[in-house]
């Protein structure tokens, strides 16, 4: 007597196999792993610093990689006064980094100008910089930097990976 | 010696136009063309080894216009004198104390970038805090706090900071801190 199998299911490899968005897939990963360029001007970078460090740890959202190399990081975190001497290195700097890339302006300063409204003072990067997130505070706590981190972290959710970049490229190619 | 004696020391060998006793602080005036020598003559003969400071004071609306005031110090007799000179709007320029002081150097160049004083026979005459090629001078009384647009480009730029009627306005009252405290633009 012939036996009958059911249709090919094998639990083993069934078990393994996750299906979902390569859009979802590519944010996943670019989320967790968001290398800040730390851009230290003023005294939000004490606190910038205090972030990174065991107490509040940054290292728990993927963010722990500070680099000071700009070829490396996928977000600058301007944390500080930006003067207008020193704004077009600030925009140098944020021009050298790899796409995709991500501002987070952090506390008054960086955000407004904050409380130095005067010649020197670039009265906000956001005249500069496409800017993600502003962080309030003057500085603000390293909790509050830690939100800012995780709204940009559901800001990177959000976009279109891939369907998006197509559909750049094909707009950037002329018509035959 | 004392401060006294050698204020009126040093009356005899550069002119001094004005001396000024306030709570133990003695200031000299002299001319221009003898702050040189005011200063070589403090250093060699009565030992002011230290240069504290350079600053410069823009008495608006008063001829001549400006002022440059040197504090010197003494390490070996602990005495602190005050030199100062006018300077006029019509030919800004002061002769440099670097080879007395070398620390000069930079207070000359803050002073040179903030309020437009050139130092003749200065060794590096640059803009300090400024970019070389910003067309003002920011701490001259008639240069507003909020500054003046300037466009240099792959330079630098300023723009005008909105101060709303003043640098640090806050407003009582009902309504959010966005009434308060003005933004630098407009929320939209």
């Amino acid at each position: 007597m012939a036996t009958t199998t059911p249709a090919a299911y094998d639990s083993k490899i069934e078990g393994n196999v996750i299906i979902s968005r390569l859009d979802a897939c590519i944010n996943w990963m670019r989320k967790n792993s968001l290398w800040p360029m730390p851009m230290g001007l003023a005294c939000c970078a004490i606190e910038l610093m205090a972030t990174a460090a065991a107490r509040f740890d940054i290292a728990r959202f993927g963010a722990e990689v500070m680099r000071f190399s700009p070829r490396q990081s996928d977000v600058m975190i301007v944390a500080g006064t930006v003067t207008y001497k020193m704004a077009l290195a600030v925009k140098r700097i944020y021009d050298q980094m790899p796409e995709p890339k991500w501002v987070i302006a952090m506390g008054a300063c960086a955000s407004s100008g904050g409380m130095y409204r005067s010649y020197a003072v670039l009265q906000g990067i956001d005249h500069l910089l496409p800017v993600d997130v502003y962080v309030s505070g003057c500085p603000p706590r390293p909790e509050a930097l830690l939100e800012g981190l995780m709204k940009l972290q559901q800001k990177i959710l959000l976009e279109k990976a891939v369907s998006e970049q197509k559909h750049a490229k094909a707009e950037l190619e002329p018509v035959a | 010696m004392t401060l006294q004696e050698i204020a009126s020391k040093m009356h005899d060998q550069v002119k001094v136009l004005n001396k000024t006793d306030f709570r133990g602080e003695v200031t000299l005036e002299v001319p221009l063309d003898q702050i040189v020598s005011a200063c070589r003559l403090a250093k060699e003969q009565f030992g002011f080894n230290f240069l504290t400071d350079i600053c410069s004071v823009d008495n608006f609306g008063e001829e001549p216009r400006f002022e440059i005031v040197y504090e010197l110090y003494s390490f070996d007799t602990k005495l602190h004198l005050r030199l100062k000179t006018r300077v006029s709007e019509d030919h800004l320029e002061a002769p440099s104390i670097v080879p007395i002081w070398p620390t000069a150097n930079w207070h000359e160049r803050e002073i040179y970038d903030m309020m437009g004083i050139r130092f003749t026979d200065h060794p590096d005459l640059r803009r300090i805090l400024m970019w070389e090629g910003y067309p003002y001078y920011p701490l001259r009384k008639d240069f507003p706090l909020e500054g003046k647009p300037s466009e240099m480009p792959d330079v630098a730029f300023s723009n005008i900071a909105p101060l709303a009627g003043g640098p640090f306005v806050t407003s009582p009252g009902p309504g959010g801190t966005k009434d308060h405290e003005p933004r630098a633009h407009p929320a939209d």
